[in-house]
């Protein structure tokens, strides 16, 4: 009985502490949900805005959240399997939108953009997610893997010089002036919806780019859960040495890997590109940032996780400014902080699985 | 003896006949005493007396040196609005001829460098008179402002390449129009004892936070387009400006909007630049003032691109005008994706961070009926029609952005006030007092650049205050009235 005692007292300690620690962390988190909720409901209770802005507001940002949701995926799949921050993903990014301009732009002044403007289209993305492997993969080969066995901040840093050369690069080669998609007529028109005695407008472009991002996410779910090749992408995230003793090619899985995770990032360029029309050298830098905080919130690792996270974040960045009634200045304030929040509550992410001590 | 005493004699009174007042007076001091007529302009007298309309800054230029010492003289600091009976001194054809061959009365000769608060510049023989210039060369929407800035800081330079028996060279920097940028080629300018003077910055988030190295360093700055009221607001004596303040941009532009347009109920937006914040503020209190109502007072951060929150939620406020203060990349997604949000009958307004070609480029048909405020060219100075043609057959465009005409005359307001400060060696070595530098520069007064005339207030403003109109019509920026 003395010794059951002695060890329930040793153990208790570390007990007390954790729980001192969670019931402050649920305090912080209690007093920011009810911030919130008491901005919302003063905003409800003014009554300024009606059902028309928050479906507007929400499909507003969905479509962002698509891009991000895309480029997230290539985040979270090297992470998956190399354990390592492609943090040049946003350069891929940025090279797929630079590919996009080119072609569609001579399209346009070869006049098909305008005869034939669905095969102009089509072939604008297959270029756009064509180019980006190329340029993924070489720089897997040449920055990554000869750095594989060096320790994690290593690669970490060779991918931050990686961005930079590739971002100076483009800007050497193409020049430091802004370049303008040019419009596509088929996609410019909208539908007008009527909500509530207001007229709502949807973007044919928005629809476009909501369902091509659920094409390639469904395509790359059966890819990784029913192609041969997706369970050997499976195995090498599990376990390197033991994937290659069962004769799994684990650089080949990996080039595999890099080369899909560019061509998402790439249709992802075209399609902002497309929505934005304005492309420059840096204009991955941004778009980057956010996507990686989006596969951190849906949980690094995790590719529904990176769907789900890319979706949320940009949903939250379009419609918290109008709903908490703040400047639309601070809406990246609100998504870091919601990063932070969410990772207080769970540090591996909203989908994250609990990673084992090799991978944390 | 006596025949020899008598020679000695005859040559002294013939050497006390010699004009050796000439000689020992003043350089500058030559040319006649004039006194204006009625309705005569100093266009008038260049024309008659030299046979050249574009003399006329010749003429300010000498005047005013002279009247330095000669109190008899008028003052010019404002070459159209001269009055009769207004005492000037015309220079002489020669001195004419030079002025406008971009030569200058000075350096003073010496033969040690002169003593210098602030340091002196060693420029040896041969050796280049080195202007920094800093500008945004890379970075969406504010590289082609920063471009067209350096290409009239070129043009200056080619003007007039050498200096004194120095070439003049410029040291371009590209500072991207950030805090960051702006202090990092601040600290690479004043580590480098060569650089003379800035022509910089271009931005305001960069002039500001530069201002103070350069203040501490000795250096003086002569930015072509900080606008920002802040920049020369703080005091301090190497904060210049060859533009004018929002403080004068920001209400003009409310009057124009409230009076010519007719317009109650505008939303502002700014970029969070201090640039941005500072213009959006000016015209904001100036359109209250005149009883309009701003309904929504809005902001962005710079790189953002997904405007349709922010316009979404503007759009339930009802504005009939948007002002944005701001740059080109910004600005043009706010125009064009307005139209998406369904208020393209809103207008759009911004200032001269949007008066680029780009902007239009990138926003397309929603830039159509856009307005925007920037410099008057209207009171712009002789020779910029041949400043343009110059401008285009070097670069083979047209003028992008708006700042070209101000950036040529930083350079030549630096380049004036190093002939009134230096001190030239025996061996050809310019002397720079940086702070006699600093003094000639604020001393510039009615100096007729291409941009309008400079004439600099003790805070370091030195631009005119003459902002005109543009508007988008079939895809040119044209005046609004």
């Amino acid at each position: 009985m003395a010794v059951v005692s002695r060890e329930a007292q040793v153990s208790r300690a570390p007990i007390v502490r954790v729980s001192v620690n969670r019931i402050l962390l649920w305090v912080v988190g209690l007093g920011v949900a009810a911030l919130v909720v008491w901005r919302i409901a003063g905003t409800a209770a003014r009554g300024l805005y009606g059902p028309d802005i928050w479906i507007m507001q929400t499909l507003n940002g969905l479509v962002q959240g698509s891009m991000y949701a895309l480029v997230a995926l290539g985040y979270t799949m090297v992470y998956g399997i190399l354990l390592m921050i492609n943090f040049a993903h946003g350069e891929i990014f940025m090279i797929g939108a630079m590919a996009g301009y080119f072609v569609l732009n001579g399209f346009h002044q070869s006049g098909l953009l305008a005869s034939d403007p669905v095969l102009a289209l089509l072939l604008t993305f297959v270029v756009g997610m064509g180019v980006p492997p190329i340029v993924g993969v070489l720089l897997e080969r040449i920055a990554y893997r000869p750095l594989r066995r060096a320790p994690r901040l290593v690669p970490l840093i060779c991918a931050i010089g990686a961005s930079f050369f590739l971002q100076q690069a483009v800007r050497l080669l193409f020049g430091i002036r802004t370049k303008v998609y040019p419009t596509v007529a088929v996609l410019s028109g909208s539908w007008t919806v009527n909500v509530g005695g207001r007229d709502l407008r949807i973007q044919h472009m928005s629809a476009l780019i909501i369902v091509i991002t659920i094409i390639l996410m469904v395509a790359l779910y059966l890819l990784v859960r029913k192609t041969k090749i997706g369970k050997a992408m499976r195995a090498v995230a599990e376990d390197k040495e033991a994937a290659a003793l069962m004769g799994i090619d684990v650089d080949w899985v990996i080039m595999i890997t890099f080369a899909i995770g560019s061509a998402l990032a790439g249709a992802a360029g075209v399609m902002w590109g497309l929505w934005y029309k304005q492309v420059i050298h840096t204009v991955g830098f941004i778009p980057g940032i956010k996507a990686f905080t989006s596969a951190v919130l849906g949980g690094i690792g995790n590719i529904p996780g990176a769907m789900m996270g890319g979706l949320f974040l940009g949903f939250v960045e379009a419609i918290a400014p109008t709903a908490l009634d703040i400047s639309t200045q601070l809406k990246d304030v609100i998504s870091f902080g919601l990063l932070v929040i969410v990772l207080i509550f769970r540090p591996s992410g909203i989908l994250g699985e609990v990673l084992s001590g090799k991978k944390a | 003896m006596k025949k020899w005493f008598v020679v000695v004699l005859i040559v002294t009174l013939a050497l006390m006949l010699l004009p050796w007042g000439v000689l020992a007076a003043p350089p500058g001091q030559e040319g006649k005493i004039y006194t204006l007529g009625p309705r005569e302009t100093l266009s008038l007298i260049a024309a008659r007396e030299y046979g050249n309309v574009l003399a006329y800054p010749a003429i300010v230029y000498y005047n005013n040196l002279a009247a330095q010492t000669n109190p008899q003289l008028t003052k010019i600091t404002d070459p159209n609005a001269v009055k009769p009976g207004d005492v000037i001194l015309l220079p002489t054809a020669d001195q004419v001829k030079a002025y406008l061959a971009g030569e200058r009365v000075g350096p003073a000769k010496g033969d040690a460098p002169p003593d210098d608060l602030w340091g002196v510049v060693t420029i040896g023989p041969g050796e280049p008179v080195r202007i920094g210039f800093a500008a945004a060369l890379s970075g969406a929407g504010v590289d082609v402002l920063g471009l067209d800035e350096k290409r009239g800081a070129e043009l200056a330079v080619a003007d007039r390449p050498t200096l004194a028996g120095h070439p003049v060279e410029l040291v371009v920097e590209d500072d991207l129009c950030s805090g960051e940028g702006g202090t990092a080629v601040a600290n690479k300018f004043v580590a480098d004892p060569t650089i003379v003077a800035v022509v910089g910055n271009m931005c305001s988030s960069s002039s500001i936070p530069a201002s103070d190295i350069y203040e501490k360093a000795g250096y003086t700055m002569v930015s072509p387009s900080s606008t920002a009221v802040a920049f020369t607001a703080r005091g301090l004596r190497s904060a210049n400006r060859v533009c004018w303040s929002d403080a004068i941009q920001g209400p003009a532009a409310a009057k124009f909007v409230y009076e010519k347009l007719g317009i109650r109920k505008v939303a502002t937006i700014h970029d969070g630049s201090p640039y941005g914040e500072g213009l959006v503020n000016a015209f904001a209190e100036g359109f209250k003032a005149l009883g309009g109502e701003v309904v929504a007072q809005e902001a962005v951060s710079v790189g953002d691109t997904d405007m349709r929150p922010v316009l979404t939620k503007i759009s339930v406020t009802g504005p009939e005008l948007i002002y944005f203060g701001g740059f080109v990349a910004e600005g043009a997604f706010l125009a064009s994706q307005r139209v998406d949000v369904g208020i393209e009958k809103v207008i759009f307004m911004g200032a001269d961070g949007i008066k680029a070609d780009d902007f239009i480029k990138a926003a397309g048909a929603a830039a159509e009926g856009a307005y925007a405020s920037a410099a008057d060219l209207a009171t712009a100075g002789p020779g910029v029609n041949a400043f343009l043609a110059k401008y285009e057959a070097t670069y083979g465009e047209k003028p992008p952005a708006p700042f070209h005409l101000h950036a040529y005359d930083a350079v030549n307001v630096i380049m004036d006030a190093i002939y009134a400060s230096a001190v030239q060696g025996p061996d050809g070595t310019l002397w720079i007092g940086r702070e006699a530098l600093n003094r000639a520069i604020r001393a510039t007064s009615g100096y007729q650049g291409l941009s309008g005339v400079i004439t600099c207030q003790p805070n370091g403003d030195c631009g005119t205050g003459t902002v005109a109109m543009s508007k988008v019509v079939n895809g040119q920026w044209v005046p609004a009235e």
